[in-house]
């Protein structure tokens, strides 16, 4: 006889009813993931088609964009981008993919989804928090897009705004006044939503865990949540009152970072004292732990999804978690490795390096832990699977290039080259969004309760690895040549033989993007007429399989599972003729 | 409840992995305002803390580096009516754990330790008033924000400050509101969270007021 | 499949490594004497690197190949010495990097900016701006002028502000647009920006410095080849930062004093 027990009185326990409460204003914590994931979603198809435009610019300078002269008149008259167009599409394009995809997509879209689910619990610690802090996010989206059509469009200063240049204000070139105060007050807007959601991260992992669900017990990914949410917790908690001095400083006539003395626009500034290397300080000190926000979850995702393909436990699991842990806590030393040529003391150049290289150390355990439960296995090559492959070798090239970049010897020469773009590409917009694809191929089926194709799967990986290395390899060598970055054309005399291969780059970028139209299609396809997903179609141990596909509303039908193993039990003599026994399944000795 | 009894069997068999039905002791998380458990919203709390505390700390380093960078700093007299708003909002915290300690102790006390928590309300509302009278005093000065980076940085902390202490003010009218209704402190959930807070809010304006003494 | 992914992987590590190799595309040759130091410092990274990329990617290849294919009754096997293996394989490998390249890389990095231009340098004094770079020469009487915001008129070429009516030191001061001196002769610059932040960069020196506006920053270098180079900015300025650029021209000594002339009786 089932016992039905008390719950505690924190949240609703019947399903919802009406179109608001059920999809709009929900409190469920997988309708706010998916409501992440398509904000993501749009958000990354926005930063892709900007990608398009500033890569057709950089090899066909020359060459008209109709539709762009509608978009903006002023920005790019005839269809040809001003440079100071350029800058605005450059600086929105990294700040969608980094806050609005890469922080959203594999922490909060999965997170929310999958982390309450993963250990036990009906929903997040805070379901009412969690509906704020998505609403919050999409408030800051609004405000940041909003910046596209004001009078002098996005601001151009780069997702990193550094002063005095996004400080001063309207004198310092187009784009620098409204569209700049939009940038910050919607970013400011994106902390307090971050940093909500890092909140109930960490409060749902630490008290809502079922019976058994030791830490140690819990998938790698909610693991990687975990320890994101902890960094988020503290990154975004700086990059909030850095924001608010900046603004202080361009509508208050503060001057935290803006100098004595400058000359802009011919005008003599009223402002004194401040200090530019302070933005930069406080922005990465938020800005490295940020990237590896990025990255965490992804690396979680892949080492949860990979032994299910291999068939076999995970190689490593306790360093895997130490790794993650390490990293976590590393991330907070590094950040003046952005800053060797800064101006700040060059003696902290040395020291700052240091524990870069040092950081390398974990990645490299990751990986090889990665590659490690490959030996040997039996492998399943469905398209997560293919994904995670892919991820190993992006994560060798992009996390290769680092070792280049934590030296201040090198970065004397490489900084602000494509050698830098190519580095933060591969980890980033290939490696994270690796993990994305990944993950959305295996948790598909679990929230929408049908397949995802594996034909149209299959197309879409091996275009996309081909086509990710055409497009940011070759900027490892424009970065050896010295190709500065953030040039909206090529002039110098030692640039112009190099346009060939930023036509190359451009054409693959071109072609890897209209091969992610296939990925788009096979959701839209597969959200409607794929075939029925079973509970269990990948014969996956954790707690979301353990469940209906997809879950019902309170994620296990008003019981609460008692866990019993890790996520490991893969490749043994499991019950009923399987190789693998769900974390739900009775002890061994029962 | 709700919940389709054969949906709810249907589900346990799956949690059972071999049919099993899994067995349901009371659930890990309690509600229960004044077990020695932590609340989930004192969790929550705990954790705001945290990312308050480097919000703080970036604003001091930040202060540290501006005042160091540039010649411009002007050390000011910080009004003196920011002394008793201090002990204002430490008295805070004392009627606070009284009221709390009445309220626990015994139906009788319970209306004494409503009127305490009332008590502190208002004391955060005056400490609050004394904030913006502390700032009319600066401005009769000629100090405003962009003045100087001193008084920058005055303006910036007290209302960073006062803005955390009016989230706090709200989240103890609540929890006067839901105790006055539930009337019943073991009933009452956010008890502990609310006190964590507020205690909070008083020891980071000790220490800024140390600061702002030191460095101002 | 997995045969098929290691195929591509190992293709694309070769190709990627020939382009790497054969110098495809590459640094231009060093005309500074510290500069030597940073490309052996490179050619080490290059190897080191080199190698752990190979492995990383053909470990991958290979044991994505061996995983593929396989009859569901072959034992499973486990890595040889399991995680602990790698764990202590990583810790070695890179350990043993990072504290060689570092070690060997801060004495290439403290030669440029952790000493100090030797003395007797030739100074010369950079002010960036949107969206050009400026040099000033202290003149026969071996003095800069002091610098006046207020009085800087690019209108009229005084892009220093100096203030030559009442500062005797700013009337012999040479303001230029490329940046000229002497080969083999140690050269001391002081970086300033008149409005917001800029970058010094010329490849040939493997040499970049930040302009932080509020600060003058030292950089020196002595160039050992007579030639023309770019001086391109690097730190995003605004929209004419792609166009942002200066010549430094490396003469020999008498073109040099026979230019410092020209300037002056100007």
């Amino acid at each position: 006889m089932n016992e039905v027990s008390t719950h505690p009185v924190a949240h609703q326990h019947t399903a919802p009813t009406g179109f608001i409460r059920k999809y709009v204003f929900s409190l469920d914590h997988k309708v706010i993931g998916k409501q992440y994931f398509g904000l993501a979603l749009v958000s990354v198809f926005i930063g892709m088609v900007l990608s398009w435009l500033l890569r057709i610019h950089l090899a066909y300078p020359d060459y008209h964009i109709p539709l762009l002269s509608k978009l903006s008149a002023t920005g790019a008259p005839g269809g040809v981008m001003t440079p100071e167009y350029y800058l605005s599409l450059l600086t929105m394009h990294g700040t969608l993919m980094v806050f609005f995809v890469l922080t959203n997509a594999p922490f909060a879209a999965f997170g929310n989804y999958f982390l309450p689910i993963q250990i036990g619990a009906e929903d997040m610690a805070f379901p009412r928090f969690n509906m704020m802090s998505f609403w919050t996010t999409f408030a800051a989206f609004v405000v940041m897009m909003a910046s596209f059509f004001v009078a002098d469009g996005p601001p151009i200063s780069g997702w990193t705004a550094y002063a005095p240049l996004s400080a001063v204000g309207g004198d310092a070139g187009p784009g620098l006044a409204l569209g700049q105060d939009l940038w910050a007050i919607s970013i400011a807007i994106f902390c307090i939503a971050s940093l909500l959601g890092a909140l109930n991260f960490i409060a749902t992992t630490l008290d809502l865990r079922a019976r058994g669900m030791s830490l140690m017990r819990m998938p790698y990914s909610t693991w990687a949540w975990f320890v994101t949410s902890v960094i988020a917790l503290l990154a975004f908690a700086v990059l909030l009152p850095a924001c608010v001095l900046l603004i202080l400083d361009r509508v208050a006539g503060t001057s935290f970072f803006i100098p004595a003395g400058l000359v802009l626009s011919d005008k003599l500034q009223a402002h004194s004292g401040g200090s530019p290397l302070l933005w930069q300080h406080l922005f990465w000190f938020f800005g490295h732990p940020e990237v590896y926000i990025a990255i965490l979850p992804s690396i979680g995702i892949i080492a949860t999804i990979l032994p299910v393909f291999t068939r076999r436990p995970f190689l490593g699991p306790k360093a895997l978690i130490g790794s993650m842990v390490a990293i976590g806590f590393l991330s907070y030393m590094v950040w003046g490795h952005h800053m060797f040529v800064s101006g700040m003391n060059p003696f902290s150049a040395t020291i700052f390096s240091i524990p870069t290289l040092i950081i390398t150390i974990p990645a490299t355990i990751m990986t090889l832990l990665l590659t490690g439960s490959l030996y040997g296995a039996r492998m399943r090559f469905d398209t997560p699977a293919l994904f995670c492959l892919g991820f190993i070798s992006v994560f060798i090239s992009g996390g290769i290039s680092g070792f280049y970049l934590a030296q201040p010897s090198l970065d004397t020469y490489l900084h602000a080259t494509y050698f830098v773009v190519a580095h933060f590409h591969f980890v980033m917009a290939v490696a994270s969004l690796f993990g994305v694809f990944a993950g959305t191929y295996f948790w598909f089926p679990k929230m929408f309760g049908r397949m995802m194709n594996e034909t149209l799967g299959r197309w879409h990986f091996w275009l996309t690895f081909l086509g990710v290395y055409c497009v940011f390899m070759p900027m490892h060598y424009l970065g050896l040549v010295g190709n500065v970055r953030r040039y909206s054309a090529f002039v110098d005399d030692y640039l112009a033989p190099l346009i060939p291969v930023h036509r190359f780059i451009t054409i693959a970028a071109l072609l890897t993007g209209a091969a992610q139209l296939i990925f788009l299609w096979n959701l839209i396809w597969s959200r409607f007429r794929g075939p029925v997903a079973s509970e269990n179609p990948w014969e996956a141990t954790s707690l979301e399989w353990s469940t209906t596909s997809p879950p019902p509303f309170d994620n296990f039908g008003g019981k609460h599972p008692v866990v019993n193993h890790g996520p490991n039990e893969l490749g043994m003599d499991g019950p009923d003729g399987t190789d693998f026994l769900m974390q739900t399944a009775p002890p061994k000795n029962s | 409840m709700g919940v389709d009894v054969q949906d709810a069997i249907h589900v346990g068999q799956k949690l059972g992995g071999s049919g099993l039905p899994p067995v349901i002791k009371s659930p890990r998380v309690h509600n229960v305002a004044l077990n020695d458990r932590p609340e989930r919203s004192e969790t929550g709390v705990w954790i705001g803390i945290f990312a308050i505390v480097m919000t703080f700390a970036a604003l001091t380093s930040a202060m540290i580096v501006r005042e160091g960078v540039a010649l411009d700093w002007r050390h000011f007299q910080l009004p003196k009516i920011l002394y008793l708003d201090t002990l204002i909002l430490l008295a805070s915290s004392w009627t606070l754990e009284t009221a709390l300690a009445k309220i626990k102790e015994s139906e009788s006390q319970f209306s004494a330790g409503m009127a305490w928590l009332d008590v502190t309300l208002a004391l955060g509302g005056i400490f609050v008033v004394g904030q913006v009278l502390a700032w009319r005093v600066l401005a009769g000065q000629g100090l405003y924000l962009a003045t100087n980076p001193s008084s920058s940085f005055f303006y910036v902390f007290t209302a960073a400050h006062a803005l955390h202490l009016i989230g706090g003010i709200l989240g103890l009218g609540y929890l006067i509101y839901k105790l006055s209704r539930i009337k019943s402190a073991a009933n009452t959930t956010g008890i502990r969270a609310t006190c964590l807070y507020w205690h909070f809010m008083d020891g980071l304006w000790l220490y800024l007021f140390v600061l702002l003494l030191a460095r101002m | 499949m997995g045969k098929a992914f290691a195929v591509l992987v190992t293709l694309i590590t070769l190709v990627s490594i020939a382009f790497f190799f054969l110098h495809t595309w590459w640094l231009p040759p060093n005309i500074s004497t510290t500069g030597r130091a940073v490309d052996h410092q490179l050619e080490e990274t290059l190897i080191g690197t080199g190698v752990l990329f190979l492995a990383g990617q053909l470990m991958l290849g290979w044991f994505a190949w061996m995983a593929s294919g396989k009859s569901k009754d072959a034992p499973a096997k486990r890595f040889p010495g399991g995680a602990a293996s790698l764990v202590v394989t990583a810790i070695l490998v890179v350990g043993i990097e990072i504290l060689t390249l570092t070690f060997v890389g801060s004495k290439a990095w403290g030669a440029i900016y952790l000493t100090p231009a030797e003395p007797g340098a030739l100074r010369v004094d950079v002010q960036a701006e949107q969206f050009a770079f400026y040099f000033r020469y202290a003149g026969p009487d071996g003095q800069f002028g002091g610098i006046h915001p207020e009085k800087i008129d690019d209108g009229s070429g005084n892009y220093f502000g100096l203030d030559p009516a009442n500062d005797v030191a700013a009337r012999d001061d040479i303001v230029v647009g490329s940046l000229v001196v002497p080969v083999n002769r140690p050269i001391s610059l002081t970086l300033h920006s008149k409005d917001v932040g800029h970058s010094f960069y010329v490849r040939e020196l493997r040499m970049q410095q930040d302009f932080v506006p509020g600060l003058d920053i030292p950089l020196h270098f002595t160039a050992t080849q007579v030639g023309k180079y770019e001086i391109v900015c690097t730190q995003l300025c605004g929209l004419g930062h792609y166009n942002m650029k200066a010549y430094l021209e490396v003469m020999s000594e008498p073109d040099y004093e026979q230019w410092l002339k020209t300037q002056a009786g100007q």
